[in-house]
């Protein structure tokens, strides 16, 4: 069988992502997983583990200041070289910003198609796209070249498969051309022990009702006991009660967690293009005509100040 | 500094939209199209620049006749002049094709900077600031929240999962901006009235050198198979709070096995 391409999304705090695990899941049905670890030194070492625990036969790695000290530009060039001499079945590459700049300047080099937030692939290579705020489905495929995708977080249930991969350190030639971005600084933010938003199974977001950014701890605290992350709408933030990387919406992430926890939150167009693929939606709103409600599949008409603080007594009770 | 922002001209994303059941491309004719919204903010960015800086900017669309309104729009924030790639043969191209044709244009153009948004609201793509670096052989400095001149010198901050970077090059450059980076003004009645008379230039394919069979359906290195509407969701139980709302709400979600 052909490999398949899957380039791996990690970052240094929690290691493999789990929408890797997700594509490594996805390659094995249409082909073997090789994983491709682009990043700095010793990146490929540290991650091998978990990525043989899901199906990876082999890692190629291109690791070094060459690699990762560049916005995207060389881990374009050195995955465009990889694909010209191992010829995949396919290339999947995660769709958060970098897995699609990645794959944009991978279309542009191979001259190839590429297919963008995809939920599902089948073994012929029909990817499954959600547009339009998640209102229309659409079947799509490359029609020129192989199939070249970025794969939503949230899409399919990671499957271990145990394999023992090998690793084949690429020899790294990037061009001058590749080096016009230079990254001056990364700044890590404190994040705590939160999940990341658009991976984590349960996302507890705050809208204009939470009224202030002191009160969004009564939200993050819902998330704590639930397990998940926190989000927040356009509004919430445009208000300066949370921070923007947090805002799910047409202008934020696109989440698809198992639960989704809306509170204070009317349900704009806006904020629905983000969320309204989750599997279960529960909503809090003081106004019973909020359109919100008409996605939730268990809504609550009243005070969030009251109806959160008992549900998370009750919910530790329950524990 | 020469600027030039890239707008694209989309359905509005707070009314129905829809593929079309006869191509499978966006359906542009039913809905109200306006401008993509997060390229307000490049064109604030760019007018900023050019406010501290001097220079000229330049509205860069390609799209249908109908997208002129967006281009007047764009102008009556205060652009200088626009560049309109019109041409029939383009409809149905994809976002490869659509990179070609947008990086043969700037060649034309010689621009310092490119700025646009750093997604549309239609397909969300987000590949294009990077498909047209690649084709220039330009930095792309994308998903700015703060871009900074000096000189030929750009900074971005640019938010990333674990926190954030700062990122430089050199112009030429493509930078691509987030609606955290800016304020958009709203044109004002002079500006209304003078975007009338700016200069709207209009490209065809053969002006841009570039053959009909490399764009369109023809060129397309995708296609859309089939597409159908998603059912709407339907919501479920609504209770009004009467003292037990959280205690109703910790109950669902143990029936869901959340709890």
């Amino acid at each position: 069988m052909s490999e398949v391409l899957v380039v791996v999304e990690a970052t240094k705090e929690f290691g493999v992502k789990k929408v890797t695990l997700e594509m490594l899941t996805l390659a094995r049905e249409l082909g073997t997983p090789s994983a491709v670890v682009l990043g700095g030194a010793g990146a490929a070492e540290a991650l091998s583990g978990k990525l043989g625990e899901y199906g990876a036969e082999k890692i190629y790695a291109a690791e070094g200041d060459e690699i990762d000290g560049y916005l995207v530009a060389p881990k374009a060039t050195v995955l465009a070289e990889l694909v010209k001499r191992v010829q995949p079945a396919a290339v999947l590459l995660a769709s958060a910003q970098e897995g699609k700049e990645i794959a944009a300047r991978l279309a542009v080099k191979l001259d190839n198609g590429i297919l963008t937030d995809v939920v599902g692939l089948d073994a012929d290579g029909t990817a499954t796209q959600v547009a339009f705020a998640g209102s229309t489905i659409v079947k799509s495929k490359v029609t020129k070249g192989l199939p070249l995708v970025t794969v939503r977080p949230n899409s399919v249930t990671p499957a271990p498969a145990a394999a023992t991969p090998a690793i084949e350190q690429l020899s790294v030639s990037v061009t001058d051309t590749d080096k016009l971005a230079t990254v001056v600084e990364r700044v890590a933010e404190q994040k705590g022990s939160r999940p990341e938003l658009t991976e984590a199974g349960v996302v507890v977001s705050g809208g204009r009702g939470v009224g202030n950014a002191d009160n969004f701890k009564l939200v993050e605290e819902l998330a704590d006991l639930l397990g998940g992350a926190v989000g927040a709408s356009r509004a919430a933030v445009d208000s300066g009660f949370y921070p923007h990387q947090f805002q799910v919406g047409q202008t934020g992430k696109t989440v698809s967690p198992q639960l989704y926890v809306a509170l204070g939150i009317s349900g704009a167009i806006q904020h629905r293009a983000g969320m309204q693929t989750s599997k279960t939606i529960v909503a809090v709103n003081k106004d019973g005509e909020a359109p919100i409600f008409e996605l939730a599949d268990f809504g609550v008409v009243g005070d969030l100040f009251k109806i959160v603080p008992q549900a998370a007594e009750e919910i530790r009770k329950r524990k | 500094m020469n600027i030039v922002v890239l707008v694209k001209q989309v359905p509005d994303s707070g009314a129905d939209r829809n593929l079309r059941n006869d191509d499978n491309t966006v359906d542009r004719g039913s809905a109200n199209n306006v401008i993509n919204e997060m390229d307000e903010y490049a064109i604030e960015e760019a007018l900023k620049i050019k406010e501290a800086h001097g220079g000229e900017v330049t509205i860069l669309t390609m799209g249908p006749d109908r997208a002129t309104e967006s281009i007047r729009k764009a102008l009556s924030m205060g652009p200088d002049k626009a560049v309109h790639v019109l041409d029939d043969a383009l409809h149905g191209s994809c976002a490869v094709a659509t990179s070609k044709v947008l990086a043969a244009t700037l060649g034309q153009l010689n621009a310092d900077l490119v700025i646009c948004g750093a997604e549309s609201t239609d397909g969300r793509v987000q590949v294009m600031p990077h498909m047209i670096a690649e084709r220039l052989g330009v930095a792309a400095l994308t998903g700015a929240r703060k871009l900074t001149v000096d000189g030929a010198t750009l900074t971005v901050e640019r938010q990333t999962e674990e926190g954030y970077e700062v990122v430089t090059a050199a112009t030429p450059a493509v930078v691509s901006v987030w609606d955290t980076i800016n304020e958009p003004r709203y044109p004002s009645f002079k500006g209304i009235m003078a975007a009338k008379k700016k200069p709207v230039q209009t490209l065809s394919l053969a002006d841009l050198g570039v053959a009909a069979d490399e764009v369109g359906f023809d060129g397309a290195t995708s296609a859309v198979v089939e597409h159908t509407k998603r059912p709407p969701r339907s919501g479920g139980a609504k209770i009004t709070d009467e003292g037990e709302g959280g205690v109703k709400l910790v109950e669902f979600l143990a029936t869901e096995k959340f709890v």
